[in-house]
């Protein structure tokens, strides 16, 4: 975050509401973004349904990467046995064709699963940004409980509609358990 | 289930699968607080020490090995698989119950995996671990294994890829691989959850490095859960296809015993029954020792049970069609060898007990009494899995021994060795497993957080996030 948006490094991360329900946190985060904030996020001990639409985040690319790693292994895993058994190390086992395609099926399948799987680790990690072990959002005091019981919103203070204190009266109204102020 | 819906005006719920009254501060406190506040318990010390022992005579059994060579084992001429192959079956056998739980059991929405998919993976990688070691081993030269891999080599080689003890190869590395992404990618959550709860620094600073800052927005949710369904879409083939090219290694050759076209699919039945056998074993202690009955309910090994019944039932149906054939087939080599040799021969004994094992103990689960009954439960789970060894001892070296010429013959009888290294591996497992059990979740926290959101919303019942699932005397 280095302040795109703002011409001097903002000291304020954003604010951060915590609540006891996912369902509450779902109802605030739509109404925050019918308000027209944008630069927010939600954070939640669970994945909790709709949260991700109610910020306005409808598809990920990890399927398509999975797609695309899953292709890329099975692909290479095939045309590998044929470059073996054609080109490079042709051998007569037991009279059959050198391009015995089904016998180099399993291997294929074998290599798409591979593909596949690390594509999806991979990239979900690669997306997600991490491994970034320092985010300011872990200075927020109670943002422990993100990972047990509590569900958060944080409004960032990059957002352009942000203002500390009208944002701070809106998440007040919504009846949070909490709300800070997170320092960068 | 069937029987309680006959009760008088249905009053009589199911075991829930989650225990009434949690919430997930509870939820979250009980399952981490066995890894973070716990003192040690004399029961997993007696464990682990088992467990160390073994695992010592282990290294002293491969260092033999290593030095001597592999005529330290049984093996001779006609027998030339071995204790290693059967162990090796054996182990990945087990592994493939862990994927299904954690794989097939989540893209079928059973809620009642939740609480056992952790475990039951991490029982996978071990047994997987486990099982690679036994034909490495069996190679003679293991650190030579890198020419099973196609790789640039000085020598000009490349594997025999119409072998199915190559597809092998890719086939168990893949399924490791796999295993150990599926289950890293599971735990990252419930690694947050330790390093925000770990009062030790450097604890802290342990789990934190390993949960990669994880911080549960919710973007990195939907990219999370794309990515674990897809995890789990790929690994229900996968687990699949490993035990199908694990048969093939037997099927593809024309040894009689081997050479039959139910061996994947029976294989892979006899995989998934050896499979929840082990979870039972592991889970019966596992739950009573660490008070983790309120997860590990009387549904789950009511399940299991059942699981392991259908199983079961379809290894028999399996070895009732290997006799059937070589009846039918007139073959005089199939027919000697299943329905003379296996049966009367030399190691018939074996072949006994293995029906007595995997066919008939297990009709005991029909009864549900038996199937609630934990204690009862363990010692099933226990006749399974030898009687799982047993059956691929019995394919392994009845076939072998008393191939098409008689004049080729040979007995075979396992050394000290042998079961050395046989239990050794089983203390690897023991090692890793009490290992597991103290430096991380046993059981998926955050997945339980979810449960415990949706029972709750289930019985219409929320607000402050308690579970309101019909409390009920059954709940032991």
């Amino acid at each position: 975050m280095s302040g795109a948006h703002a011409p001097e490094t903002p000291e304020v991360y954003g604010l951060m509401a915590e609540f006891d329900e996912p369902e509450r946190l779902v109802e605030v985060t739509r109404s925050a973004f019918d308000r027209g904030f944008r630069m927010m996020e939600a954070y939640s001990p669970f994945p909790v349904e709709d949260l991700d639409h109610a910020l306005g985040y409808h598809r990920n690319k990890v399927p398509r990467t999975v797609f695309a790693g899953a292709l890329l292994g099975g692909l290479g895993g095939f045309l590998m046995q044929c470059w073996s058994a054609m080109y490079y190390y042709p051998h007569n086992i037991a009279g059959k064709p050198l391009f015995s395609w089904p016998a180099f099926i399993p291997i294929t399948f074998e290599t798409t699963v591979l593909g596949g799987s690390l594509a999806a680790v991979f990239g979900m990690l690669y997306f997600n940004g991490l491994p970034k072990l320092y985010h300011p959002v872990f200075n927020a005091p109670e943002f422990a409980r993100a990972s047990d019981d509590g569900f958060f919103l944080c409004i960032q203070s990059r957002d352009p509609l942000f203002d500390p204190a009208e944002t701070l009266a809106f998440l007040e109204t919504c009846g949070p358990r909490s709300i800070s102020v997170v320092p960068y | 289930m069937a029987e309680t819906h006959q009760d008088s005006g249905g009053d009589r719920p199911q075991t829930p699968v989650l225990a009434p009254g949690h919430t997930y501060a509870t939820v979250t406190a009980t399952i981490a607080d066995v890894v973070l506040k716990r003192p040690l318990d004399w029961r997993w010390a007696i464990g682990m020490g088992i467990g160390t022992s073994l695992l010592i005579i282990f290294t002293g059994a491969v260092a033999n090995l290593l030095y001597m060579g592999t005529g330290i084992w049984g093996i001779n001429a006609p027998v030339m698989w071995g204790w290693a192959i059967i162990n090796f079956v054996w182990w990945v056998g087990i592994g493939h119950a862990g994927t299904l739980i954690s794989a097939i059991l989540l893209l079928l929405k059973q809620q009642w995996r939740t609480s056992i998919n952790r475990f039951a993976e991490a029982m996978t990688l071990f047994a997987v671990a486990c099982a690679g070691l036994f034909p490495l081993l069996h190679m003679g030269r293991p650190w030579k294994f890198f020419w099973m891999m196609p790789y640039p080599s000085t020598l000009g080689l490349l594997p025999q890829w119409r072998s199915p003890l190559v597809w092998d190869v890719f086939a168990v590395s893949t399924y490791a691989t796999v295993s150990a992404l599926f289950w890293y990618v599971g735990l990252l959550p419930d690694l947050a959850t330790l390093r925000d709860r770990a009062k030790n620094k450097y604890v802290a600073m342990i789990y934190g490095s390993l949960a990669l800052g994880w911080r549960g927005s919710a973007r990195h949710w939907s990219r999370y859960k794309s990515a674990y369904m897809l995890l789990a879409a790929l690994a229900t083939p996968l687990v699949v296809s490993v035990h199908t090219v694990v048969s093939l290694d037997f099927a593809a050759s024309v040894i009689p015993g081997w050479h039959a076209t139910i061996f994947p699919p029976y294989f892979v039945a006899g995989a998934i029954f050896s499979g929840f056998a082990m979870v039972v074993t592991l889970c019966v202690p596992l739950r009573s020792w660490y008070g983790l009955k309120d997860f590990i309910t009387d549904r789950h090994l009511d399940n299991m049970a059942k699981i392991m019944l259908a199983t079961g039932m379809v290894v028999g149906y399996g070895y009732a069609t290997e006799l059937f054939i070589a009846w039918y087939s007139n073959n005089p080599y199939e027919e000697f060898l299943l329905l003379n040799a296996r049966p009367f021969g030399t190691y018939s004994n074996a072949w006994r007990f293995m029906f007595f094992c995997n066919v008939g103990i297990p009709q005991l689960l029909w009864f549900p009494a038996i199937r609630r009954n934990a204690g009862l439960l363990w010692v099933i789970s226990i006749f399974v899995n030898i009687g799982m060894w047993l059956e691929r001892y019995v394919i392994v070296i009845t076939s072998l021994s008393q191939d098409f010429l008689p004049s080729s013959w040979a007995d075979y009888s396992a050394t000290k060795w042998d079961v050395a290294t046989y239990v050794g591996t089983i203390g690897l497992f023991t090692f890793l497993i009490f290992l597991f059990v103290r430096v991380l979740p046993a059981i998926a926290i955050s997945e339980m957080r979810e449960l415990v959101h949706e029972t709750s919303h289930e019985h219409g019942a929320h607000g402050d996030g308690r579970v309101a699932v019909e409390a009920h005397g059954e709940n032991r």
